[in-house]
């Protein structure tokens, strides 16, 4: 592999690396809120907004329904009025969030539900309100199911972002697909597959680890 | 909330002088005109009191009207240790609810010392759920935190200081004898300690009700018994309320006063102890007894006959004591009613709070005049003919 090629690829890494990450931290800040949100407005919960409740889940399984590479097309519009611009990394972060973040509110969810009612009615009678119980019991109990759920969302989001490609925002997915797809140029694809799968394996390493830590309590 | 919590802190838990608190009888509630606390309103009732006034509870589901609870009257007094039980599904633990307001009753009022807490608001509800504490029967315990963690968080969101909390936290800590076990997450106590850091819990708050929901139902015997006595140690001590439910007749022999008996949601029975356990009137009552009954022995059960099978064969006598107290199973006078062939076969007899209740089965010549002489004796609460066995019993 030339040299020239060698710059492409880390390149198309920290392409892969900003989209990535910062659609993470978006769907991160925005998905687990709208977790609790579900989780405690469900019947019975601490929070009494059953409507609420059935829109955003209704919302939620639309965008979930929606192909990541459709989402990114359909999006373009709202892309434009948030980033100013259809192409590049900025382009693709816009609907790689939008598509993570309920994907994340749904995996969040599961976790959040897992945690057992009477630690929720012990905290209520030690005298705890809601946002107690919330960063005290729900947040903190779930926080193994969390960051596992998080690790599958990031994994997820990297291969979602080889369709970045789309919008000319580059990337590891989209340089494997041009050069080695398109371009039959097989040296290129493997190794673009090699950091892939590099990648994705050091995510699940560093998300497995952090679980087994917060689980060894 | 600032007023109640400064309410709490004023009450006299866990500083010198409390162990006085608990030398007058349950029954007694003038002591709350003593106390002067902020809820000490109009009504003489001391910190601690609990009454319900027509509590029912319906839960309405698809599958139709459950009424949980019906016509719940009774009153709860201060300092006292007050049992709950009944069968699964009587509804011990909704009654348990609606005195901290986890289950909201659906007819009736629930007064804690002397206040309707249906009209509390958010804040005032905070401050009554600081006043009145719970430990549950799987512990509930935080698994993210530590013991310390744990124990702290009641002040913790109160708004309480660092300072204080530690020192408050150190102080219960000790008192439920869990020293040194502050860094530990509960995943690494057993049953009795996770207990125990349920209980330092709820005391932290220095509550004066203390909520106990089948607390040692999970525990093995010999922990039951540990955490029963420490709870009968804090409600001396501290003079605090203990309201529990429990469904093993044993652990409200072992701690409480009085007793509240349910039935399908309603009052099967309610006393003092000795009175519903020496002479259980209703059939619940009987039933959840009958686990600390002993039958007569199956050999001695087997050869009874209802009418004597020779001259020489001999009477079952089963003298019963209900506690009303005044009759004592007095050897030399039961010797001089039955004469001196009089053999003890069984007997079962307890004491509760000084109140000697059970049964004593005799065996002795079953004479012709045997029965007139037992009707007219003054030896136990009741007494009668089980049965006769042959002589060579």
């Amino acid at each position: 592999m030339s040299p020239q090629m060698l710059d492409r690829l880390w390149q198309a890494f920290l392409d892969t690396l900003t989209m990535v990450g910062v659609s993470a931290i978006i769907a991160l800040v925005v998905g687990v809120p709208l977790a609790v949100f579900l989780v405690l407005s469900s019947p019975g919960g601490l929070i009494n907004a059953p409507r609420t409740n059935r829109v955003l889940g209704a919302v939620i399984n639309g965008f979930r329904a929606a192909p990541f590479i459709v989402l990114l097309v359909a999006l373009l519009p709202f892309t434009r009025l948030v980033t100013g611009t259809t192409i590049g990394v900025w382009a693709a972060i816009v609907p790689l969030s939008i598509s993570a973040t309920p994907f994340l509110a749904r995996i969040a969810e599961v976790s959040l539900r897992e945690v057992e009612h009477g630690l929720i009615e012990a905290a209520q009678a030690i005298g705890c309100r809601r946002w107690h119980i919330i960063r005290h019991v729900l947040l903190p109990e779930a926080l193994p199911g969390l960051v596992g759920g998080f690790t599958i969302t990031v994994v997820s989001m990297i291969g979602a972002s080889a369709m970045a490609g789309a919008v000319g925002a580059g990337g590891l997915g989209d340089m494997a697909i041009r050069y080695g797809y398109q371009r039959f140029d097989t040296t290129v694809m493997v190794a673009v597959l090699v950091v892939l799968i590099a990648t994705v394996c050091l995510v699940q390493f560093i998300g497995d680890s952090a679980v087994r830590r917060l689980r060894a309590r | 909330m600032s007023l109640a919590f400064l309410g709490v802190a004023d009450h006299p838990l866990l500083q010198a002088g409390a162990t006085a608190r608990h030398d007058a009888k349950p029954a007694v509630s003038s002591r709350g005109a003593a106390e002067s606390g902020p809820s000490a309103g109009s009504e003489t009732l001391a910190a601690g009191s609990v009454r319900f006034e027509g509590v029912g509870k319906v839960y309405t589901s698809s599958a139709g009207r459950v009424e949980a609870l019906q016509e719940i009257s009774i009153d709860i007094a201060a300092g006292s240790v007050f049992g709950i039980i009944g069968r699964s599904g009587a509804g011990k633990s909704s009654l348990l609810r609606t005195i901290n307001r986890l289950e909201q009753p659906t007819v009736g009022r629930v007064l804690v010392d002397g206040e309707d807490i249906a009209a509390y608001g958010e804040s005032a509800l905070v401050a009554l759920r600081r006043r009145v504490g719970m430990i549950f029967q799987h512990f509930n315990l935080l698994s993210a935190k530590t013991v310390f963690g744990n124990v702290a968080l009641p002040l913790l969101v109160a708004g309480v200081g660092t300072a204080e909390i530690e020192a408050r936290v150190g102080e219960v800590l000790k008192l439920v004898g869990l020293e040194g076990k502050e860094r530990t997450y509960p995943s690494r106590l057993s049953g009795g300690q996770k207990q125990r850091v349920g209980i330092a819990r709820a005391l932290v708050s220095r509550p004066d009700i203390l909520l106990c929901d089948e607390a040692t139902s999970a525990l093995d015997p010999e922990t039951t018994l540990s955490i029963l006595s420490l709870l009968k140690d804090i409600n001396r001590r501290l003079g605090l309320t203990i309201v529990l439910i429990t469904h093993e007749m044993s652990v409200i022999r072992e701690i409480c006063d009085e007793v509240l008996v349910l039935e399908a949601g309603g009052i099967a029975e309610t006393g003092p102890v000795w009175q519903v356990f020496g002479n259980p009137r209703h059939e619940a009552t009987k039933a959840l007894l009958a686990p600390l009954t002993r039958g007569l022995p199956e050999e001695i059960a087997s050869r009874m006959t209802s009418s004597p099978a020779s001259d020489t064969a001999l009477a079952l006598i089963d003298f019963t004591y209900t506690g009303e107290g005044g009759r004592e199973p007095d050897l030399a006078r039961l010797v001089a009613l039955l004469g001196s062939q009089l053999r003890i076969v069984q007997s079962q007899l307890d004491r509760i709070d000084g109140h000697l209740s059970g049964r004593l089965i005799v065996s002795a010549p079953a004479a012709g005049d045997l029965p007139s002489r037992l009707s007219g004796q003054d030896l136990a609460h009741g007494a009668r003919i089980i049965g006769y066995v042959p002589a060579n019993a």
